[in-house]
């Protein structure tokens, strides 16, 4: 544990990804292999399930720290991270503890995960805090609540990875996707130089497209680039291999039994297939908005009722196995054209080719792009014609140039403090807007704001608070932000009747006084535009 | 006895001010920090210990100094200063009038320091405390271990040929590192912010390692193997590109949060304070044996209520040594002078 805690660290202390990387090499070479894949496992984004509830966990702490809930909460709401609060009001450790990684995970954790009883969890968990000081105790929390949220991405523990056994980081992303179990054995064949027949039901690391920000005329002649609707559902793998079909989303979790209807497209592929493409809410004629598909995701075994409520389909719109074979290495137009091939010689239910877009220039394409909006679509993906399918977000073969977000200005009328890097300030807020002559709540925002214009905002909630509720302060009005946001649709969950998708802040309006916000008639009215 | 004005905290019995931020007639001065010592008052109080220090902030002005523990009748008033444990020369004042005893502690802690005399509990009616610190997520650790650890820092880095530099406030914090860590891993160097109140240490008594200003050393020198300490607003600034390759390092108590020491952007956040943490706090109101506790600058909500839970009359005192829980307190500002901001 002292090793994975100092990795945690040297992770923590630098926003160099270098360094970042040079740490994990170096832990993952100096470390056994139970211990690395543990360390895999965990810095992937993987917890174990049902380890303690963390409500529990933290109940608990303030029980052994004996203090009051009220002063648990307030060391919380300064700390803004709940398994660090707990690492840090806890009295000091009695003893340390020279087990590693693996021995505190399959010793300490998964019995205490495994066990029923409330007693024995908590004694468990005492004994543990009582080993462990500092560093060590904030990590063995983050084992069990599972945020580790230290600048590492799956990417670069590959990256790390590929660099300690020689392998391509594809060939190593390959080997960890889909569900990978840590167990030593499965560390040294993830890092093995001979290859390994990867199992039936992986998936493709996924290729992914950075935003264009600029003109598209920059990309030099339309004629390079293949050209599509950038559609609003989840990211989707189907995989046909042998007689079983796999649905994967963004690559790493089986998603089959909450969309069965694309199961039978899988059943309509020949063996060795893997189609890319995106889940959509079909309504028959375009995709309707992304709320209509949040009813389908996380949802095993869907009724009828649901199911013919929100049909999907699987908009494909490439192809990276055929017969078994990987042809990740083909250009896109070669690729695209076996995709046509195939639905056409198998068409398979529940499953349309994404269409392709063919202005005869880009200002041509710049007026289709106005259209995304009534056909349900967040803009246009921009894919080079000779660009091989590759890994991971590259700069350069692939873009998407999403349409301009809808914007608002809107008034800050309840602040919270933040979590991480922005503990202890206020930076969550919610956003009213007028109706009837008051600010009525009409969406929350966490981003945009620089760190000079959060600690503005800070100090002018904490010098203009009228109430209290708890962690919420009620602000007077008095700063205006232009919100962006995706979409727009009616809900009956908010009180606004209004919900939107990907709120942010675009700006610090400080040329704008409260009165000068958007009434909600105004934004009630993107809806009609939008439908 | 002591009651809140526009201009601080005033003793009407005795007809002065404690650590007024207002211009006033007579002021009795905990110590050097600037939001506690103010210029433009008529007439100074302050340790004599601390007098060089004073000097330095507050300039030329009619300073009368007394040594801790004795004791100045001011209006009938019994006044004394008695050792705080904050930064060279702070005090606690004693206030007796009529049989009743109250104290203002200014800044305090009750962890060891080498640069000051240690803090001396005083037994009180009502108990004037800061609360900078009031939360339990903070104890700190030994000055010790964390020496241990900020000197093994230091080795490292000029293992691998590193200047490493620690911004700490230029009074109090600096001398403290300066004077606790291991001064045999090689040369220490200072900020000309610092040097100025390294010399008024050494003029005071105060015993300090060899230290020498970058600004005296010739182009090109080479930091690897070196120390440097800076004030907090040198964080960021051409000065810094002198030393190479360097790493950095923040010396304050708010270093005790991942993610106030990630806002920071430091190599490294040593949480290091000449505040009382909470176990302090609470030990230090303890020994006062006051029945009524007056809480200022800091988390004073959560300790009033934890005291009043504990049955001890507490309340909050909104002086201007800082807001509500502004975000200077966990935004530590660029300023050199102290953990706190007014």
């Amino acid at each position: 544990m002292k090793r994975f805690a100092r990795l945690y660290s040297e992770l923590d202390t630098t926003n160099s990804t270098t360094a970042k990387l040079e740490a994990l090499e170096r832990y993952f070479r100096d470390v056994l292999p139970q211990d690395a894949a543990w360390a895999v496992f965990f810095l992937t984004g993987n917890k174990l399930r049902r380890a303690m509830p963390a409500r529990r966990l933290y109940a608990f702490a303030a029980q052994l720290a004996q203090l009051p809930e009220w002063l648990m909460d307030e060391c919380y709401e300064a700390v803004g991270d709940l398994a660090e609060t707990v690492a840090l009001v806890l009295p000091p450790p009695r003893t340390g503890s020279t087990a590693t990684l693996s021995a505190w995970v399959e010793q300490r954790l998964m019995p205490l995960a495994a066990s029923a009883d409330d007693a024995e969890r908590t004694a468990r968990l005492e004994h543990a805090w009582m080993e462990l000081g500092g560093v060590e105790r904030l990590v063995w929390n983050k084992l069990i609540t599972g945020e580790f949220r230290v600048g590492v991405s799956a990417r670069s523990v590959v990256r790390a990875l590929a660099a300690v056994s020689g392998l391509d980081a594809a060939v190593v992303a390959h080997r960890l996707a889909g569900e990978w179990r840590p167990t030593p054995e499965n560390f040294l064949a993830l890092i093995s130089p001979q290859s390994t027949e990867p199992a039936a039901s992986t998936p493709y690391p996924l290729f992914l497209a950075h935003a264009l920000e600029g003109d598209p005329a920059s990309l030099g002649p339309i004629d390079a680039w293949q050209i599509e609707w950038k559609w609003d559902g989840i990211r989707a793998q189907l995989l046909r291999r042998g007689d079983d079909a796999y649905l994967w989303s963004r690559g790493d979790e089986l998603i089959n039994e909450a969309f069965p209807e694309l199961l039978e497209s899988g059943a309509a592929l020949p063996p060795g297939t893997a189609i890319d493409g995106e889940i959509v809410v079909w309504d028959g004629e375009r995709a309707a908005p992304f709320g209509a598909l949040q009813k389908r995701l996380g949802r095993k075994a869907p009724g009828k009722a649901i199911l013919a409520q929100s049909p999907v389909v699987l908009i494909a719109y490439d192809l990276l196995e055929v017969d078994g074979g990987d042809i990740r290495g083909l250009s896109m137009v070669e690729r695209r054209a076996r995709l046509e091939a195939l639905v056409e010689h198998s068409s398979p239910p529940h499953l349309r080719l994404s269409p392709l877009v063919e202005p005869v220039d880009w200002d041509a394409l710049r007026t289709q792009r106005a259209r995304s909006r009534e056909l349900g679509v967040e803009g246009m993906m921009l894919k080079r014609r000779d660009s091989m399918y590759g890994v991971g977000r590259v700069r350069g073969p692939w873009w998407k140039w999403k349409i301009e977000p809808y914007s608002v200005d809107a008034v800050i009328i309840y602040a919270q403090r933040g979590h991480g890097r922005r503990a202890s300030l206020y930076t969550d807020y919610t956003f009213g807007v007028w109706h009837e002559g008051a600010l009525v709540p009409f969406a929350k925002a966490y981003s945009g704001l620089t760190d000079t214009e959060i600690l503005e905002v800070d100090r002018y909630v904490r010098e203009h608070t009228r109430e209290k509720f708890g962690p919420v302060r009620v602000v007077e009005p008095g700063i205006v932000c232009e919100l962006a946001f995706e979409a727009i649709q009616p809900s009956k969950r908010h009180k606004s009747g209004i919900a939107v998708r990907f709120p942010r802040i675009a700006r610090l309006r400080r040329d704008k006084r409260p009165a000068d916000a958007d009434s909600l008639e105004t934004v009630r009215a993107l809806i009609g535009a939008a439908q | 006895m002591i009651s809140l004005t526009p201009a601080g905290l005033y003793c009407e019995a005795g007809d002065f001010h404690i650590d007024p931020w207002q211009p006033v007639a007579r002021a009795v001065i905990t110590h050097a920090h600037s939001d506690h010592a103010s210029r433009g008052h008529e007439h100074y109080l302050v340790s004599r210990v601390g007098l060089e220090v004073a000097r330095r902030r507050i300039g030329q002005a009619e300073m009368q100094t007394v040594d801790y523990g004795e004791v100045v009748v001011v209006n009938g008033v019994r006044v004394s200063l008695h050792p705080a444990g904050h930064v060279l020369g702070s005090a606690q004042v004693r206030l007796e009038h009529r049989g009743e005893v109250w104290v203002v502690s200014g800044d305090y802690k009750l962890q060891a320091d080498p640069t000051c005399a240690p803090f001396e509990p005083v037994r009180c009616h009502t108990f004037i405390t800061e609360s900078t610190f009031g939360l339990p997520i903070y104890r700190w650790d030994a000055p010790a271990e964390l020496f241990a650890q900020m000197s093994a820092w230091w080795r490292a880095n000029q293992a691998a040929g590193r200047a490493s530099v620690v911004y700490a406030y230029a009074l109090g914090k600096a001398q403290r590192v300066i004077a606790s860590v291991d001064a045999q891993i090689g040369p220490i160097y200072t900020h000309g912010a610092v040097e100025a109140l390294n010399d008024a240490y050494r003029a005071s008594g105060v015993e300090l390692p060899r230290t020498r200003r970058v600004a005296q050393l010739p182009r090109g020198h080479d930091f690897g193997d070196a120390l440097i300490v800076a004030p907090p607003s040198a964080q960021g600034t051409p000065w810094l590109r002198r030393f190479g390759d360097y790493a950095d390092a923040f010396a304050s108590g708010w270093m005790q949060i991942r993610g106030v020491r990630r806002r920071r952007a430091v190599d490294r956040g040593f949480p290091l304070s000449d505040h009382a943490d909470w176990p302090g706090l609470l030990q230090a109101i303890d020994a006062s044996g006051a029945q009524r506790v007056l809480v200022t600058h800091g988390y004073s909500d959560p300790l009033v209520r934890w005291l009043g839970g504990k049955g001890i009359e507490a309340q909050a005192l909104a002086t201007r040594f800082a807001g509500e829980q502004g975000s200077a307190e966990t935004d530590p500002a660029p300023d050199e002078q102290g953990e706190t901001l007014s």
